[in-house]
């Protein structure tokens, strides 16, 4: 099975029903108006979701625009973390690479796309709710500008790099890791 | 062909060579060299020009890289059986860890499906660290296979024929080669490509289970010669005539399992023997009695019955004397059966190791080979060749294992679904 991440609804349906992976993304509009909801123009390709026992984790792809108006992917929310943010990564103060939030979200250029790698742009899961473990599917929930949402699912897959410190570490917030400086770490 | 070919063109008085002579010629036949010409490969890649001291303007001429091949993944059947034998071929078994159930290895399946699809089709795997290294497919397979463990944590069916082969007499078998739960044969006419992609999917495997060994085998470099020679072992041998070709009208019946169980239905089986040859002792016998020990020629592989590679043998032709002219204690005398059902489609591959301490060389044969049924093909020809065979002086299995090869599966599936699913 090759992962799909840019299907249709009544694919699915069918894949999700056959396989525990079927792998598609769905829109929904969130408000009624005239013009079709953003998130139907939106679709991420190639998606996954880097395994981890507990903490933090991130998910990756390529988010492409099939508009002729640039899309901004403002949030993002899974089942599998409590909080999520859209993530960027950046050079600090002392040189090192720091991920941090992306400040006014992910904008992805008409008829363009947005490529979400290691070591730069993602979608944080802050803190999981439960292990991630290899293989398994993690649903995604995108919001874009005019509130209506872009859903995909994600294959997890182990993977040992995507280590960037978090640059709000010492930030309140429960990473799981207990390190002074938190890290994507999967405990392994 | 005398020349050489790195001899510079104004050396050799290329000048002549461009004309009457097409440029596939000057690119593909040993003939460029030998008239003089030198063929340069050119800096670009995929393009190849040909330099002349005469500066004659000789467009450069695209080359398609076999690099750029590739072998469909989705099918009736997995990829990696019946396509003509790629030049490298890596076998894996992994051990399953105590902890992987059913729910596990449908998630480990749907992972390395999602891989080996991606990868043998010349893209990167999801979460690929080195994304640069699978553009070059070059015919890469990967074929799943599940062991007799596999098969009982997924709570199936087990074939009857899927557990260890019954011990033969030549057997020396060492553990560190025998065995295994689960098994990936990773193919492709490059060795990069092939190191690359067996990397990515035991990356894949590592929270399921552990290497049990790997078995690395090699045949002649694609474009060598000519696609679907016969390979030739370390022993010098035409190593692979008499088998069943996929254009056989019994080939379909001797691979593919017809359901027995269903899940396997599309499937097939497969051997992998590991034969240490000892090359040592081999060259201590003459032309006269190698030739003898297997029943054919070395020249050209020619049964000593006949003239060409694919004459039949003539098993009742006897020497002025009286003695059968392919002996009756010949390898392919004992490895032939009346029965036309015991047949297997051999896919051998050549292994070179480092010699032990005090030898100089730790080499041999991955003798793989698929057939429907284990105990009802492969079983009775080793059983033969373990009573008498010349060639079993020289040689000695040191590593077996059997499984289950699943069907493949179509886009949406993964291999291991009739199991799994
Ligand atoms: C290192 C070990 C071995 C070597 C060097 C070897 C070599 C050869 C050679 C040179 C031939 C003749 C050409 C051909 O038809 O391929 C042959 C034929 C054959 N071998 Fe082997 N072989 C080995 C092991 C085995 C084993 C373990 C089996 C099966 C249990 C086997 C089964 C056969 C069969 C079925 C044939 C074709 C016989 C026929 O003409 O019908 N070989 N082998
Ligand atoms: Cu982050």
């Amino acid at each position: 099975m090759k992962f799909r991440t840019a299907t249709t609804i009544t694919a699915l349906a069918a894949a999700a029903m056959l396989t525990l992976a079927g792998c598609a993304g769905t829109t929904t509009a969130a408000e009624t108006s005239t013009a079709a909801p953003e998130a139907d123009s939106l679709t991420i390709q190639d998606a996954w979701v880097k395994a981890a026992d507990s903490g933090m984790s991130a998910a990756f792809g390529t988010l492409e625009n099939a508009s002729d108006t640039d899309l901004v992917v403002t949030g993002v929310e899974s089942a599998a973390s409590t909080t999520m943010q859209l993530h960027e990564t950046v050079e600090n103060e002392s040189g090192a690479m720091v991920m941090r939030e992306k400040d006014g979200g992910f904008t992805i250029p008409a008829g363009g796309s947005f490529e979400l790698a290691p070591g730069g742009n993602h979608l944080m899961l802050m803190d999981l709710t439960a292990p991630i473990t290899a293989g398994t599917d993690v649903d995604f929930t995108l919001t874009l500008e005019d509130g209506s949402t872009y859903e995909f699912t994600a294959p997890a897959k182990d993977y040992t790099g995507a280590n960037e410190n978090y640059e709000g570490g010492d930030m309140d917030m429960d990473m799981g890791t207990g390190t002074p400086t938190d890290s994507m770490d999967m405990g392994n | 062909m005398t020349s050489d070919q790195n001899t510079p063109a104004s050396a050799t008085g290329a000048g002549r060579a461009g004309r009457g002579l097409s440029r596939r010629h000057l690119l593909f036949g040993g003939a460029a060299a030998g008239l003089g010409a030198a063929a340069a490969a050119g800096a670009g890649v995929g393009i190849l020009t040909v330099q002349q001291s005469t500066a004659a303007v000789t467009p450069p001429v695209e080359v398609v890289p076999n690099g750029a091949e590739t072998v469909p993944f989705y099918g009736a059947h997995q990829a990696g059986i019946a396509v003509i034998p790629q030049s490298h071929a890596t076998h894996i078994a992994v051990d399953l860890a105590a902890g992987t159930d059913r729910a596990s290895l449908v998630r480990m399946m749907q992972i390395l499906t999602d891989d080996a699809a991606r990868l043998s089709q010349g893209q990167h795997a999801l979460a690929d660290s080195e994304p640069e290294l699978a553009t070059v497919p070059a015919r890469l397979t990967v074929t799943f296979g599940f062991g007799h463990e596999f098969v009982t944590r997924a709570a199936g069916v087990v074939p009857s024929w899927l557990r260890p082969l019954p011990a033969f007499g030549v057997d020396r078998l060492e553990d560190a080669w025998t065995g295994g739960d689960f098994l990936m044969i990773v193919a492709a006419d490059d060795p990069l490509t092939v190191a690359h992609a067996t990397r990515m999917l035991l990356k894949d495997t590592r929270s399921f289970g552990t290497v049990r060994w790997t078995q690395a085998g090699f045949r002649r470099a694609p474009g060598s010669e000519k696609p679907g020679t016969t390979m030739r072992n370390l022993f010098g041998q035409v190593d692979g005539t008499v088998n069943p070709h996929t254009q056989d009208t019994d080939f379909d019946q001797l691979v593919w399992s017809q359901g027995d169980p269903a899940w396997m239905a599309g499937g097939t089986s497969f051997v992998l023997r590991r034969i240490h040859m000892n090359l040592d002792k081999w060259d201590l016998l003459d032309r006269s009695g190698r030739e003898q020990s297997v029943g054919r020629d070395l020249a050209n592989g020619a049964p000593l019955t006949g003239i060409n590679e694919t004459d039949e043998p003539d098993f009742t032709a006897v020497t002025p004397i009286g003695f059968p002219v392919i002996p009756e204690f010949s390898h392919i005398r004992r490895a032939r059966s009346d029965n036309p059902a015991e047949r297997i489609h051999r896919r051998g591959y050549n292994y070179d190791d480092t010699p032990n301490p005090g030898s100089v060389s730790n080499s041999g044969l991955l003798f793989g080979s698929y057939q429907a049924d284990v105990d009802k093909q492969f079983v009775p020809i080793q059983k033969r060749l373990d009573d008498l065979d010349l060639l079993n002086e020289w040689i000695t299995p040191i590593g077996s294992a059997v499984f289950a090869i699943p069907p493949g599966c179509a886009e949406t599936g993964f291999i291991g679904e009739s199991l799994l699913a």
